[in-house]
């Protein structure tokens, strides 16, 4: 690993003495305060994208108590436990999957929700954790880097749930399970080569897949593709997107002073869009300052995979931290044009509940593998 | 590892720096050319009203329903109901969404009524239907509906003046739409206003000289009696001696202004000013006047008429051969070997003399567009018989409005005062109507003492007469030329024109009748009793004191009696 060697975070006692006060709480410090200050950073841009509506702040910052509750119940489980869990928990994901593809219930023109009464759940945000921790369980007990025979398989232990998610159709969720089991390979050690060639195939079937859906669900796929499904075609978001994010300038145009984004021009301002709303509103330094915090957890997070102990919890760790980049990546590059409208939302600071939960809990298990650790006694 | 993520970040911050440091001023602007709109105000048309301030032609306020195209068209189950409300055929306005998708401006429906606009709301709110807005604008109204129509004209959707007075005083009516600089969200709905650009201009307003009420009965008794005589057409056109303005300009038939495509041209002519006519024997108190003028003739003069006159290789005929007559009687019983005798005692160039100043063959420049100003020819490329035709007003043509004004100059004691559809402001001596004397003061009085014997038991218009006043006019009764049957075709037109009180006129009131199918045909029977039943009214209008004691008395008498 690149970053073994690094030193941005000394961590020297980590493995001697007797355990601080949030090794014991089992969290990370430099972690949870980056995720808080990016959650109010995104508390404060989302006040602005509701046209300051408090009711829609108040459900964000309700979901956010939810997403950290269970990022700290997360840590507390001890990475051995969460190893053999594993196999258990990609079995009911996928299970759901098809349950959900059955009798789900239809919300947004997808089936994505499986209705337990009291709770709408989504089993595909559970595969953004189950696959990653599925592979590292296979992959950890064997040679690494892992044998033909073992990638092809981690291939389709990752193509089902992929193929279903997308059957759903959520082809935004898919592409971050598909990343999620690349990026567990590529944490396991695997060559480029085999990577791009494992690519390659993803990018092959992703076409049959398109191929074998319904055209109503292809009209899915598109209505879900471009939400309001605007008859200037999904250009009008990036060009709205744009012009949000250029007419920011270097200071921007200042919180709550957004014209773009108050007059109704930039779609989906609150949610998968509101990185524009950054843009215009804090201009070129908000940006810079998002992106230094975006990737200040990334590094702690992939400085966690070096230190961890274990090879499931570095492969875990890694995998999941290189998922958040994958989020942050795909949807800032949407955002800017580098990259076609997906509907991904920017981390932590969209509006919305499940992948923010999904995503603090990933949190927590990477708290939980650097927190939970064998001591050498001396 | 860590590079790849740098990298990733690079191109990311890269990419940002592009749109907000290289581009940002082409993106704000860009930015603004979606929020920035120029929006107009809009501004009322100018009100048209009668001499007295009643309105005639008013602009209010209506909404305009305009949609987005784009938007609706995502919205089929709402199309049938909003087109529905708007009194639309909802597979049209589907059509029409269909064909303008891409677009974000439509007008659905243009003025609507107050209900259609409520009915559209409603529709808005059941259906949560993004995309339809209101906008105001003015709509034209004319509450005289088709009495005033030929005079005022209408206007067209953009408010611009079309026919009539609308048309020729558009520039001074028309309003300028204010701008105004607005912030419009992406829904297109205006936000905030930042400035204006322009203030909106409202119209002038235009007061005429008609009166309303004077112009309501004119058109129902001009109506009426169209009806009753089965006629293709008829006028009316009454005059305010001392100013000239025009205090009624009536036709048959008619035209409701306030519906843009009720009728064809035909009903639309203002035919008191478009259409020519013969005027017949109504210029005969004209030769009369040459002659006087001239000192060739005295009211007593007596003429032999003998029923036929011989010009040249043809022959002037009268009715009845009524022997020896008078000047006097020449009017009274209109004689044309009389009134050709008359004529031949002046030169070609007298009798055109005065045609010409009394305004034959010249426009009115009353500001009705399409104005005919008929024909005179020079009397120099007159012959023998054209001399003699002329005298009893074959041969020439006028308007309504030429005739009523050329009969206001001998009411007007000689003086002629060109007629006018605007108030004169007798305040303002610009106002007042400039002043041309044809005829003497004498000359005229005695033309209208003959005048005043039409309108008796022995003339041929005693249907025109008015208890309490005396009046006077003279009878028309013109052969219609038509194409090669030329005066053949047995259509007539019925022509009275005439003044009150004699003695010192107040009103000059000209109807034509146009081919009247019933058996009376001629102008003391079909237009004289119109000319009776306006002027009687008109005089009661304008509170003019009577000026025939004897039929005042007889008819106190008569109302005394049980």
């Amino acid at each position: 690993m690149a970053i073994r060697s690094s030193g941005v975070f000394p961590d020297d006692s980590l493995d001697q003495g007797q355990p601080g006060f949030w090794q014991r709480v089992h969290l990370d410090a430099p972690l949870l305060v980056a995720l808080l200050a990016l959650c109010g950073f995104g508390l404060m841009v989302l006040f602005s994208a509701s046209d300051q509506d408090p009711a829609v702040v108040e459900r964000q910052l309700i979901r956010l108590g939810v997403a950290f509750g269970l990022m700290v119940a997360v840590a507390q489980i001890p990475p051995a436990r969460l190893r053999s869990w594993s196999p258990l928990l990609y079995g009911v994901g996928v299970a759901m999957l098809i349950a959900v593809l059955l009798i789900g219930d239809i919300g947004k023109g997808a089936q994505r929700w499986l209705d337990f009464g009291v709770v709408r759940f989504q089993p595909s945000e559970l595969l953004k954790l189950a696959v990653p921790m599925m592979l590292a369980w296979m992959l950890s007990a064997r040679a690494l880097p892992p044998k033909l025979p073992w990638v092809m398989l981690s291939a389709v232990l990752t193509l089902i749930p992929v193929v279903l998610i997308a059957k759903q159709p959520d082809l935004g969720t898919s592409l971050l399970v598909a990343s999620a089991g690349i990026t567990v390979l590529f944490m396991a050690g695997m060559g480029w080569g085999t990577i791009f060639v494992l690519a390659t195939v993803v990018a092959a079937v992703t076409p049959l897949v398109w191929i074998g859906l319904h055209d109503y669900q292809r009209d899915r796929v598109l209505t879900f593709l471009n939400p309001e499904s605007d008859p200037l075609g999904s250009g009008y978001h990036i060009i709205q997107s744009q012009i949000a994010i250029g007419s920011g300038g270097i200071d921007g145009k200042g919180w709550l002073n957004g014209t773009q984004s108050h007059l109704e021009f930039l779609p989906e301002r609150h949610t998968d869009f509101i990185f524009a709303v950054i843009g215009e509103e804090f201009g070129f330094t908000g940006i810079l300052a998002l992106l230094a915090l975006y990737l200040f957890i990334i590094l702690r997070g992939l400085i966690i995979a070096s230190q961890a102990q274990d090879r499931f919890g570095r492969v875990l760790a890694g995998a999941l931290t290189l998922v958040f980049f994958v989020y942050v990546f795909v949807n800032t590059g949407m955002v800017t044009g580098l990259l076609p409208v997906v509907g991904v939302p920017l981390p932590l600071i969209s509006y919305g509940g499940t992948s923010m939960v999904t995503l603090m809990a990933g949190f927590g298990m990477i708290m939980g593998v650097h927190t939970h650790r064998i001591r050498a006694r001396g | 590892m860590v590079g790849i993520l740098s990298s990733a970040f690079v191109v990311l911050s890269a990419a940002v720096f592009y749109r907000q440091i290289v581009e940002t001023d082409y993106l704000r602007g860009e930015g603004e050319r979606r929020y920035l709109r120029v929006g107009e105000i809009a501004a009322r048309r100018g009100m048209i009203t009668d001499r007295n301030g009643e309105p005639l032609a008013v602009s209010t306020p209506v909404e305009t329903v305009w949609g987005e195209p784009r938007k609706l068209v995502h919205k089929p189950d709402a199309i049938p109901p909003l087109a529905i409300a708007l009194g639309l055929e909802p597979k049209a306005l589907q059509e029409r969404l269909a064909a303008t998708s891409e677009r974000g401006f439509l007008y659905l429906k243009r003025r609507v009524s107050f209900e259609e606009a409520r009915a559209v709301r409603q529709v808005v709110a059941d259906h949560h239907l993004d995309g339809v807005d209101f906008e105001t604008e003015y709509r034209r109204f004319y509450p005289g509906v088709e009495v005033f129509g030929h005079v005022l004209g209408f206007t067209n959707i953009d408010d611009r003046g079309q026919e009539g007075i609308e048309l020729t005083y558009d520039s001074w009516l028309k309003s300028e739409p204010g701008l105004r600089r607005v912030i419009r969200d992406g829904r297109q709905q205006i936000v905030q206003e930042i400035e204006q650009v322009r203030a909106p201009r409202q119209g002038a307003d235009l007061a005429l000289s008609l009166d309303r009420r004077l112009q309501f009965l004119a058109y129902r008794e001009l109506k009426a009696a169209v009806a009753e005589h089965k006629a293709a057409g008829g006028t009316l056109v009454a005059l305010d001696v001392e100013t000239g303005e025009i205090l009624a300009m009536v036709n048959q038939p008619g035209y409701n202004p306030n519906s843009q495509r009720d009728g064809s041209s035909e009903r639309r002519r203002n035919r008191a000013v478009t259409d020519v006519m013969e005027p017949g024997s109504t210029v005969k108190p004209f030769v009369v006047a040459a002659a006087l003028e001239r000192g060739l003739v005295k009211p007593t003069t007596v003429i032999a008429t003998r029923g036929s006159l011989a010009v040249g290789r043809d022959t002037v005929k009268d009715v009845h051969n009524y022997g020896s007559l008078s000047v006097t009687g020449v009017i009274t019983k209109s004689s044309n070997v009389g009134v050709v005798k008359i004529a031949q005692m002046m030169s070609y160039g007298d009798l055109w003399g005065l045609y010409d100043q009394l305004g034959f063959g010249h426009a009115t420049d009353v500001g009705v567009p399409g104005e005919s100003r008929g024909v005179l020819r020079h009397h120099s490329k007159w012959r023998v018989f054209e001399h003699a035709t002329q005298a009893f007003g074959y041969g020439l043509s006028v308007t309504a409005l030429q005739l009523a004004q050329a009969y206001g100059v001998l009411a007007a004691d000689g003086v002629k005062r060109p007629a006018t559809l605007l108030k004169r402001d007798p305040a303002a001596p610009a106002g007042a109507a400039e002043e041309t004397r044809v005829l003497s003061a004498d000359t005229a009085r005695k033309v209208r003492a003959m005048m005043e014997t039409v309108v008796s038991d022995q003339g041929t218009a005693k249907r025109a007469a008015i208890t309490g006043y005396r009046v006077a006019g003279k009878t028309g009764t013109a052969k219609k030329s038509e194409g090669r049957a030329g005066y053949g075709g047995g259509k007539y037109q019925a022509v009275f024109a005439g003044f009150a009180p004699a003695g010192s006129p107040r009103l000059v009131i000209a109807v034509m009748i146009d081919e009247p199918k019933g058996k009376a045909y001629y102008g003391g029977l079909v237009a004289a009793p119109v000319f009776q039943k306006v002027m009687e009214g008109a005089l009661r209008l304008f509170n003019v004191p009577p000026d025939d004691p004897q039929a005042s008395m007889l008819l106190a008498r008569r109302e005394v009696k049980p």
